[in-house]
């Protein structure tokens, strides 16, 4: 199953859950079924339209969704799947 | 380069550096004489400032516009007990004129700002940003883009941190990805908090500002390779970490295939702040005289605190704990026959709290606490603790 790593600023729409497991062919599948079980989520990783937000960037291993077949990339039972969020503290 | 020399005393200081083969004393002389603008001397900004001033760097820039604050010394390492008060930059220039006498330490008491970044920047040859909001990020990374200099990033979040090297200058000639190609655009203010109200673990600035200060001696002297290109990824609670490829966006608006900025922009605009949101409506108020006048003559009301309990557990006014997340569930808490004042840090919670009651259940009876308890701390209870 892959897993889907939630970083910190998303968890407090997870109940704190920091990794999300399961069986999903591609990434689309993947995000729409965290979604589905964190409805909180949703407005927060997708726009109005569907698409991803701006400020969000998903990776596949080390690579950037963008560079492989976006959201339709397909994904192995040991693939590690990553949301990354734009975060701004420095002071 | 062959013209910098060093005196016996910057000999002796730098002979761990110079002992490395791979950076010796053309790594050093290049520190000598390169010169870092540093954007913020907080979290991140401390441990930039001590190792680069310690390391060599030539001539160091400080932009900050704010004072030492007594919450700062838990991660801001370059100040003491006495600092708190002064002008950080003024500390920031003692403590680091202490520690090495042979650099030139120049500071600017001031917002960084679209005003000045542009004119601040073209001073140096590399920028590391230090800064803790969005608007700034984009700023400092348009302002480099723009003039062509190099902008070394970490940024925290908790028990979180991110690093890379922006805008780097690569053996093609062509310049690596920016900012802007891994974040087009910001989150909506209020998603992301920020160290003022999600808190950070002290260290976490500490590791991040340390990898800043890294980056940039790679960046000055060349030697190793830089994180130009990937972003570094650390995760304190399970320690781990990731690293990840960047790549340049082709719809970047400042140096894509068809650009479309050529100059700075109103980034709080750009980033949504200032602009209330169109269900965000104004709610009753008062201020923290007008309670505290309703305390004194006895007058009929009932205090709701809407903040979470470990802030309850620093300082309370005696108000009845419901926390923000669970109001709309505990109304039978909230009389509506009498007036109840709702109050939580700074007065945003407890507005959102006022709305949402007054659209789930039709309350007419909320008034919010201008200022919340950092104004009752400030105007009528200063034994409290700030926080």
């Amino acid at each position: 199953m892959a897993q889907l790593i939630i970083p910190t600023p998303l968890r407090k729409f997870t109940n704190g859950q920091g990794v999300f497991t399961q069986d999903a062919a591609n990434v689309k599948e993947l995000l729409a079924s965290l979604a589905s079980q964190h409805p909180g989520l949703k407005p927060h990783l997708f726009e109005d339209s569907g698409n991803l937000r701006s400020f969000i960037r998903v990776y596949v291993g080390d690579e950037d969704i963008h560079a492989l077949q976006g959201e339709d990339t397909a994904l192995q039972s040991n693939d590690e799947v990553s949301i990354i969020p734009a975060i701004a503290g420095g002071i | 380069m062959e013209q910098i020399q060093f005196s016996k005393e910057e000999l002796e200081r730098y002979s761990r550096h110079l002992i490395i083969p791979e950076f010796n004393i053309e790594g050093q002389r290049k520190l000598k004489g390169s010169s870092v603008l540093v954007i913020g001397s907080g979290g991140l900004g401390s441990p930039l400032l001590l190792y680069l001033a310690a390391a060599g760097v030539g001539r160091i820039g400080i932009v900050d516009f704010d004072t030492v604050d007594a919450s700062n010394l838990q991660r801001q390492v370059l100040f003491g007990i006495q600092s708190v008060g002064a002008p950080k930059v003024e500390a920031a220039r003692d403590r680091l004129a202490s520690l090495n006498p042979h650099i030139t330490i120049e500071v600017h008491n001031t917002k960084f700002t679209s005003a000045n970044a542009r004119e601040l920047v073209r001073q140096y040859d590399v920028v590391a940003d230090g800064t803790d909001n969005f608007p700034t990020r984009y700023l400092v990374n348009d302002a480099c883009v723009l003039e062509g200099k190099v902008n070394v990033y970490a940024s925290i979040y908790r028990f979180e941190g991110q690093a890379s090297v922006f805008n780097e200058l690569l053996e093609d000639g062509t310049r690596g990805p920016n900012y802007r190609d891994l974040f087009p655009s910001p989150p909506p203010p209020g998603l992301v908090p920020s160290c003022a109200e999600g808190g950070v673990i002290g260290v976490l600035p500490g590791i991040l500002g340390s990898l800043q200060a890294l980056e940039v001696i790679k960046v000055i002297t060349g030697v190793g390779d830089t994180l130009s290109g990937r972003l570094f990824l650390f995760d304190a609670t399970g320690f781990t970490t990731r690293t990840m490829k960047v790549r340049k966006d082709p719809r970047n608006p400042l140096n894509g295939e068809n650009p479309t900025q050529t100059e700075l922009i109103d980034y709080d605009q750009f980033c949504g702040i200032g602009v209330p949101a169109a269900q965000e409506r104004a709610v009753d108020a008062i201020d923290v005289h007008e309670l505290k006048a309703w305390r004194d003559s006895g007058k009929d009301h009932v205090l709701i605190d809407v903040r979470e309990p470990y802030e309850f557990g620093i300082a309370e006014m005696g108000g009845d704990l419901i926390p923000l997340a669970t109001v709309i569930e505990s109304t039978s808490r909230i009389p509506k026959d009498i007036p109840v004042v709702v109050q939580c840090r700074s007065g945003a919670r407890s507005a959102k709290a006022i709305r949402q009651l007054e659209d789930a259940h039709g309350y007419t009876n909320l008034v919010n606490l201008t200022g919340g308890i950092l104004a009752w701390q400030e105007h009528i209870d200063t034994s409290l603790a700030r926080y």
